[in-house]
């Protein structure tokens, strides 16, 4: 069968797969450093999901008020309910700082102060001296400013004239007998070619994966096909049972509306009119971080006190901001209420719920963006040949639940980490190893299978039973007897895979095989999920368990590492969490109980 | 006189009739251009009806309904849903928009779709947008200076300055304007277009840019800005409220003034 695909053959130094804010930045730092580089992405740069981040980007600055970045490093270490690696997240909120002045220098078209500074706001978790006051640290461009970035960073493309193959599927990694990774396979939709890329490094940036869930603010094009391909090379992925439920997703249309909402003054209300979060986080109340007003959000509904005609949604109020600031620092949100929900937000309150946000698991790295894979003598072997970037990646510095504003952060801050370790790594345009055909055939092979199935059932049915277990089951709040239930309905919806039927059979922009493709990507890291939140038996972060309230860190303080065989069959095993810091000029933070 | 024959793939086919609105209420037709590059006939419009209760409300919801529940082979772009990425820009009910926010009940009687006018057509409402992202290209979308930036903090730039990328900065690269333009239509190899051109001016406009006139004389052609007949579609069309045809008209301004 295999041989019945002409196969096209490329080779770079290093071929970064997605071409999001990470893969950007990783692709154009590593063509400045004169390697070879090829970007590969299944959508035209500018359509990446990071062009719909809002609210801004963090870095202390201080452009608003006092600030340092051991601060915003305690924050986010807090954040993360003491899950992320200390390690990496001090050389994240370090460079932070660097990265955001090298940005505004690329062009970013920030807003600014009176004094023509980048203007910051403050945002949910964010503080200074350690907890004490509030910080403005929050980097934007109105609430646009995944737009401006990302569209900055393609222009940086442009300008250091990178090569982009655009409309390519990336199918699957080409690995060798000895476990390094030597390129990647990929289907050019615009002409129906396939593509074999031989590289000495491939850097995944194919970003998170939303679309297990019914209700996402992720793009249909969320689909975490990088983890997946991690999963199929018989790799682990990490910390997957931590998925971010931003608190403010439209009712309905589940479109996301910025946490800078409530940074520039902006609360919730339940049915009774009560600013309900002054209960739940005396302190910061509606600028507690996600996981928290998230869930106070769905306490408050299931009491009784939700909003609207069925009790199921909160009030997001603006309206008594004054409209010239909604007009110049909160102006998409305002489109995008109106458009979504119908509502002009300086005369009434927008209708909110919390709707799946962000993926703190993803494929386990170290803070130089190589892939780990943990073996019983070493928790941080590395996979040669292999990188992994922004939310696809876990390096991690998220941990249990994600600050918003850290991940535009973390996009930049370790897609340059990349281009780095990249030139470190490769001799530049140094001959390839042959590689044996295996992962060629292996990809070509699943990729006729899905073109030629003739079964029964929708991609789109099969799509829904799995967005509903996990909407159902893997949610806000987790029992053990529900995500045992979710384990089980995985388990049929797994079985169903075989059943799966294509109508279209072209090769040319076949996008019923591309979404087949992808709901094959996102089985595995459905499966991947909800085994690893039923087997975690404690609540931290975004990872609520009622039947285990407490975090427990003399069992759990770990990160689950998981792996899924090609029968959907599950293998947990573990890392510890790296309590060390990269330099002296900060101390590691101990856990201790996390309130806000 | 002449006489024209147009090329086969030009003549519009009548294509299947598909109805999926048993004992609905509320039922919508959406008759949507099709045309696979692989199987060697010339385009079609298909019709869809479809029950409008078991949709959202946009048309890019109708759209996924119908690749859903009815026909999986019918192929367009979508991403984002929500007005930010520009991946869902087709012709519907005879203009320009995305497809995620144009409510399906502001089309009166059944709604028309079409790939974006004038461009190449891949398969079905998927246009070919290679020749108008090397336009971009063209332009050097980038900042540009020759005095170094402070190393290590930001360029000052104060809100007015900053003010003048309002309405500039936000173009999502859909292209509805450049395809709604006749303009680009004939000329589209040697004219920039509006959406092109609103980058161009976005990067003039800059404070922090120190290139103004090299990018002006790059302008400085017959084709490339003057073939913009101040016609208006653009504005007219864009689905983001920007204003391209004020960004060449402030182009134009400025290479009167230089003179």
């Amino acid at each position: 069968m295999a041989t019945a695909y002409q196969i096209i053959d490329h080779s770079y130094d290093v071929v970064v797969v997605g071409a999001g804010g990470a893969g950007l930045r990783a692709t154009f730092g590593m063509a400045e450093k004169g390697l070879k580089t090829a970007c590969l992405t299944k959508v035209f740069p500018t359509r990446s999901h990071t062009v719909a981040a809002q609210g801004g980007i963090s870095a202390a600055l201080g452009n608003m008020g006092e600030d340092d970045w051991r601060w915003h490093m305690y924050d986010t270490v807090k954040g993360s309910d003491w899950l992320g690696d200390q390690d990496a997240i001090e050389y994240m909120c370090r460079e932070a700082i660097p990265a955001i002045i090298e940005l505004e220098h690329y062009g970013v078209p920030f807003s600014r102060t009176p004094e023509g500074k980048i203007y910051q706001r403050a945002f949910g978790g964010m503080t200074t001296r350690f907890g004490e006051g509030r910080a403005y640290r929050t980097c934007a461009a109105a609430d646009r400013t995944g737009h401006a970035l990302l569209h900055t960073l393609y222009q940086q493309a442009l300008k250091h004239d990178a090569e982009f193959f655009v409309e390519y599927f990336a199918l699957d990694l080409i690995m060798d007998d000895d476990g390094t990774c030597r390129g990647v396979i990929a289907w050019n939709l615009d002409d129906g070619t396939i593509h074999r890329f031989r590289a000495h490094q491939v850097v995944l940036a194919t970003g998170g994966y939303g679309r297990t869930y019914f209700s996402c603010t992720s793009a249909h094009t969320c689909t975490g096909d990088g983890n997946a391909m991690v999963l199929r090379a018989g790799l682990p992925l990490q910390d997957m049972e931590f998925v971010q439920f931003h608190p403010t997703g439209i009712y309905g249309a589940g479109c996301l509306i910025t946490e800078g909402v409530r940074g520039e003054g902006g609360y919730l209300t339940n049915a009774t009119g009560e600013r309900f979060m002054e209960r739940y986080a005396p302190s910061a109340k509606d600028l507690a971080s996600r996981d928290v007003v998230s869930r106070s959000m769905t306490v408050e509904i299931r009491e009784g006190r939700g909003v609207g005609a069925h009790k199921d949604h909160i009030h997001l109020h603006l309206e008594h901001l004054d409209p010239a600031v909604i007009h110049e620092r909160l102006p998409g949100i305002a489109e995008t209420a109106k458009v979504f929900s119908g509502v002009d937000v300086t005369r009434e309150p927008i209708p909110v719920l919390p709707t799946v946000h962000y993926n703190m698991g993803g494929i386990p790295t170290n803070f130089r963006g190589e892939v780990l894979r943990p073996t019983p003598g070493n928790p941080d072997t590395v996979v040669p040949g292999l990188m992994a970037i922004g939310e696809a990646a876990c390096v991690s510095v998220h941990g249990a639940n994600r600050l918003g504003s850290n991940s535009l952060l973390d996009l930049v801050v370790f897609g340059r980490a990349a281009a780095i370790r990249a030139a470190e790594l490769v001799q530049k345009n140094s001959s390839h190893k042959a590689v044996s055909s295996h992962s060629t055939d292996m990809a070509l092979e699943r990729l006729d299978r899905l073109r030629q199935a003739k079964g029964p059932i929708r991609v789109s049915e099969l799509r829904l039973e799995m967005q509903r277990a996990m909407q159902n089951n893997c949610a806000v709040f987790r029992t053990g007897d529900v995500l045992a239930e979710g384990v089980t309905l995985m388990q049929k919806a797994w079985a169903k895979r075989p059943d799966v039927g294509v109508s279209d059979r072209t090769l040319v922009w076949n996008s019923d095989l591309v979404e087949a493709l992808e709901l094959d990507n996102l089985m595995y890291q459905a499966v991947a999920t909800i085994n690893s939140a039923a087997n975690r038996t404690e609540s931290r972060g975004a990872h609520a368990r009622e039947d285990f309230p407490q975090r427990d860190d003399v069992n759990w303080m770990k990160h689950t590492a998981v792996w899924v065989s090609d029968k959907g069959e599950t293998t947990i095993d573990y890392r510890p969490v790296h309590l060390t810091t990269l330099t002296d000029e900060v101390s590691v933070f101990p856990p201790k109980a996390r309130v806000y | 006189m002449v006489e024209f024959a147009l090329p086969a793939n030009s003549r519009i086919a009548v294509g299947k009739r598909v109805s999926h609105a048993k004992g609905a209420k509320r039922t919508k037709t959406f008759k949507i251009y099709r045309w696979n590059p692989e199987d060697g006939q010339t385009p079609r419009v298909d019709s869809y009806e479809i029950d409008l209760d078991k949709c959202g409300p946009m048309v890019l919801d109708a759209l996924i309904h119908i690749k859903n529940d009815i026909d999986s082979t019918l192929t367009f772009r979508r991403s984002c849903r929500e007005g930010i990425c520009g991946s869902c820009a087709m012709n519907i009910d005879g203009t320009n928009t995305l497809a995620c926010l144009k409510p399906i009940d502001d089309v009166a009687g059944d709604v028309k779709i079409y790939p974006l006018p004038h461009m190449k057509v891949v398969k079905d409402l998927v246009p070919d947008l290679n020749q108008i992202y090397a336009q971009y290209a063209a332009i050097k979308p980038w900042l540009q200076t020759q005095s170094a930036p402070p190393p290590d903090r930001e360029r000052l730039q104060s809100p007015e300055e900053r003010a003048r990328l309002d309405g500039l900065y936000e173009c999502i690269l859909c292209f509805c304007c450049s395809t709604s333009c006749p303009s680009y239509w004939w000329n589209g190899d040697r004219y920039l277009g509006p959406a092109v051109l609103l980058q161009a001016y976005r990067w003039i406009a800059d404070s922090r840019d120190e290139m103004a006139g090299e990018r002006l004389d790059d302008l400085e052609d017959p084709f490339r800005l003057y073939r913009c007949h101040t016609i208006m579609n653009c504005t007219k069309t864009c689905p983001k409220g920007l204003n391209p045809a004020k960004a060449i008209a402030e182009i134009k301004k400025l290479m009167i003034a230089r003179r």
